[in-house]
């Protein structure tokens, strides 16, 4: 077991130098500094010297990849690339352009982030696994017929609308909570309600959809013909044996993205003012950091890999027959 | 010597959504060639579901194949002198449209509105008054709007619903005709009428109606008034929400497009060759996999940026330049999207490569190229159209989403998600102005929705898998 986590480990290894190596052609390579500096100064008009400010303040002004003008070690790691891409692996991601330390800013959005985030993915969880439940028991009738219709016509919603008309709805016509806005401590509650309602709601048609499917194909196998043929009823076999044996691909196909909750949601966090990771990257966006976009792509691939442990590791715990090693 | 009046524009997108078409006709005759595929055709084809949703896809397919044969108009010039073209692209469906393209307002009016959103100081008599103004367009014909506007719009909503009545029947005679070489006239009606013709034109005839019996006034009403008002600077909603239809589709096939033959090769080579080139074809897509893709994305369209404000001499138009954005974004999100499909190649490859036939071809000396041609290819087809079909409404969907965060369309370019981008900032208005989002709303729904029918009919159609599962053993129905 151990042994295999530390190959996992392992494994992640050669994958995040991938993600930095291809974050690195893509901001260094694919643009020169020069090109940056060009674009952010306004592209008419700009003087070699400022493009050399800019660069100098960044400290873009290095070579990329070899320093021939240092000496011995120096030749390597006062260049461009251990600069701004090997000192990520220490999660050391520089200043962004306003001059804050972005690890710091990072670590104390993510309190904000996950409080969004977290109950969105259990509540989701929750209702999403629930109704395609109800479902099941009900298939092949017209609320089953219906309920996919209506599913359909859910995921066929931009998520863009059930933003817009959720705060227009709640917070404009019925003035229940505020519009946006974000406050620290039990104060809070009254700020996420809403994001994590729309959230929740947002997500229920493709899911329910998909775990409808899940259960109707553990439905179809041979141990349910004999727990009904032993005279267990429907919902019996449906909540006792189907619900558990489904749960298998539900909960590792979530695990994946557990880690990713950290990351906040670009769009939420964006319209209600929460100042979590997801509003950081757009600001980050907007305002073309490219420092701070590239620290949220190693970031984020990270959490991404060790999602993909999670779920490996899920899969034993889950299902006593897997075994790693 | 005859000049002509105009001088035709192939942006490139143009010219990779005509390869589109071509490729859609060619597999029509690949199919038709294909027993297997012509019965699985079949059953997509007798699914009222996929039919009606398939009937609105072509609407909007014909809106935005109009949308992209461009033009860019003569100028008035000296007769003698060399023609002159204006650097403005237009397309043929600005061009049936010019009246909704040219009707602008000032600012704001609500749809159906014959008088300006908001009150503006006017002179009247000499005197300063602030009231709402007519507009220039929207109701002009009107000479007294309270008292005439309830009767005008009631009889151009019957003249329209008189329109889209006889253009529904003629649908619905050359359908009966089509459908009567062997039964008669009669019989045809009846099978028709009874879904019992191999495609489920019932299905399609009462779709078209029903877009006949909206398409009809709406048309009618727009030569007056506009229909969904306009927006800030005065442009007609209907005419933006018709012109984001080509982007949205662009997004949605050419991305595919873009994409398909890296995820086909990756992932049939990596599935037949295996070792180190299989290997090696994973850490590819395990590494592009790893990075989130929205923000993936957002960091490409920044370097993208970049590039091109450097380059803007590349571009002889701004129709150009936001075109050329356009493609690269479908570029980009092809780029982060291929990992699925190839994924899913690379392990049915693995299965297909161990089975006899593929075995005997190679016994026989067949070069493993020519395997994975002829043998490989043609059997996981049926993977890449479901996914293909799956990802148009997803990627519908996302350009939304991306163009709002700033890292989608060119500003300049009119889509569903400039145009939410935009209404966005009125609903804190009071009153609202509501209409830009509801318009985009409706078109998108509407767009979204039917791709996703259409592809749950292709793929109930195409995934043997899928068939078996959902066929519900027969004790456990209900009684």
């Amino acid at each position: 077991m151990l042994a295999y986590f530390i190959r996992r480990l392992l494994y992640a290894v050669p994958i995040l130098i991938g993600v930095n190596l291809a974050t690195f052609v893509l901001f260094f390579v694919v643009n020169t500094p020069d090109d940056m500096a060009r674009m952010q100064l306004g592209h008419k008009r700009v003087t070699p010297e400022a493009i050399e400010k800019w660069k100098a303040e960044r400290g873009y002004d290095k070579p990329l990849l070899f320093n021939e003008k240092a000496e011995g070690a120096a030749q390597i790691t006062d260049t461009i690339f251990f600069e701004k891409s090997v000192k990520l692996f220490v999660f050391d991601f520089g200043r962004a352009d306003d001059g804050r330390d972005i690890a710091h800013e990072i670590s104390s959005r993510m309190g904000p982030s996950l409080a969004v985030a977290i109950p969105v993915f259990l509540l989701g969880l929750y209702a999403t696994v629930s109704l395609a439940l109800l479902l099941t028991l009900f298939r092949a009738t017209y609320l089953d017929f219906w309920g996919v219709v209506v599913c359909v016509a859910m995921m066929s919603v931009s998520s863009l609308f059930y933003i817009i008309g959720g705060q227009y709805l709640v917070s404009k016509v019925w003035n229940l909570v505020p519009i946006s806005g974000y406050a620290s401590g039990i104060d809070a509650t009254r700020f996420l309600i809403l994001p994590v309602v729309i959230g929740v709601i947002a997500g229920i048609g493709s899911s329910t959809r998909w775990y409808r499917t899940l259960f109707l194909e553990e439905i179809s196998r041979d141990y349910v013909r004999t727990a009904r043929a032993k005279g267990l009823s429907d919902s019996a076999v449906l909540f006792r044996h189907v619900l558990r044996n489904a749960l298998i691909p539900i909960l590792t196909g979530v695990v994946v993205v557990i880690p990713l909750l950290f990351m906040g949601s670009l769009l939420t966090e964006s319209f209600f003012g929460i100042p979590g990771l997801g509003s950081y990257t757009i600001d980050a966006i907007s305002a073309q950091d490219f420092s701070v976009v590239r620290a949220m792509v190693f970031v984020g691939s990270v959490l991404y890999i060790l999602g993909l442990m999670l779920t490996d590791l899920s899969y034993t715990w889950v299902d006593p027959r897997v075994r790693l090693g | 010597m005859m000049m002509s009046t105009f001088m035709p524009v192939v942006l490139w997108s143009d010219g990779l959504l005509a390869v589109l078409l071509a490729v859609m006709v060619a597999f029509v005759f690949y199919v038709r060639r294909r027993p297997p595929l012509i019965e699985a055709w079949r059953k997509v084809g007798g699914s009222a579901a996929g039919m009606a949703s398939a009937t609105v896809l072509l609407f909007f397919m014909a809106v935005g194949v109009l949308d992209s044969l461009h033009y860019r108009p003569l100028l008035p010039g000296k007769a003698g002198a060399a023609p002159q073209y204006s650097v403005e692209v237009k397309s043929a469906l600005d061009a049936l449209l010019s009246d909704l393209r040219e009707k602008s307002e000032k600012t704001y009016s609500a749809p159906l509105a014959a008088h300006l959103f908001a009150k503006q100081t006017v002179e009247m008599e000499g005197r300063q008054v602030r009231e709402f103004p007519r507009l220039k367009h929207g109701g002009a014909h009107l000479a007294d709007p309270p008292r005439q506007w309830r009767d005008d719009l009631e009889d151009r909503i019957w003249v329209g619903l008189g329109y889209a009545a006889l253009a529904w029947l003629g649908c619905v005679l050359l359908v009966t005709l089509a459908c009567a070489r062997g039964v008669g006239l009669a019989g045809a009606c009846v099978n028709v009428w009874a879904a019992r013709t191999v495609v489920n034109w019932r299905a399609v005839l009462i779709t078209l109606g029903l877009m006949f019996a909206v398409v009809g006034p709406v048309a009618v009403l727009a030569e007056g008034y506009h229909v969904f008002g306009t927006d800030k600077v005065g442009q007609d909603v209907l005419y933006l929400s018709l012109k984001s239809v080509r982007t949205a589709l662009i997004i949605g096939t050419l991305t595919t497009l873009v994409m398909l033959p890296f995820a086909l090769m990756m992932g049939i080579v990596a599935g037949y060759c295996g070792g180190w080139v299989d290997d090696l074809i994973q850490y590819l897509y395990t590494v592009l996999n790893s990075i989130p893709g929205v923000l993936l994305i957002a960091a490409a369209v920044l370097m993208l940026q970049v590039m091109i404000e450097n380059n803007a001499a590349l571009f002889a138009t701004a129709a150009e330049r936001a075109d050329a954005r356009l493609l690269a974004l479908c570029a980009i999100l092809g780029l982060t999207s291929w990992t699925g499909l190839a994924r899913l190649l690379r392990g049915e490859t693995l299965k297909l490569r161990e089975l006899e036939y593929v075995q005997a071809a190679r016994a026989f000396g067949v070069s493993g190229v020519r395997i994975m041609w002829r043998h490989v290819m043609p059997n996981v087809m049926h993977i890449v159209l479901i996914a293909v079909v799956m990802d148009f409404s997803a990627l519908v969907l996302a350009e939304a989403v991306l163009s709002y965060v700033g890292i989608g369309v060119d500003p300049n370019t009119v889509s569903f998600g400039s145009m939410i981008n935009a209404a966005r900032m009125e609903l804190a208005r009071e009153p609202m102005v509501w209409w830009s989002l509801s318009a985009s709303f409706v078109f998108m729904f509407l767009l979204v929705l039917s791709a996703n029918l259409f592809a749950d009919a292709v793929r109930d159609a195409f995934d043997p898998r899928l068939a078996r599962r959902v066929r519900l053993p027969r004790f456990f129905k209900k009684a």
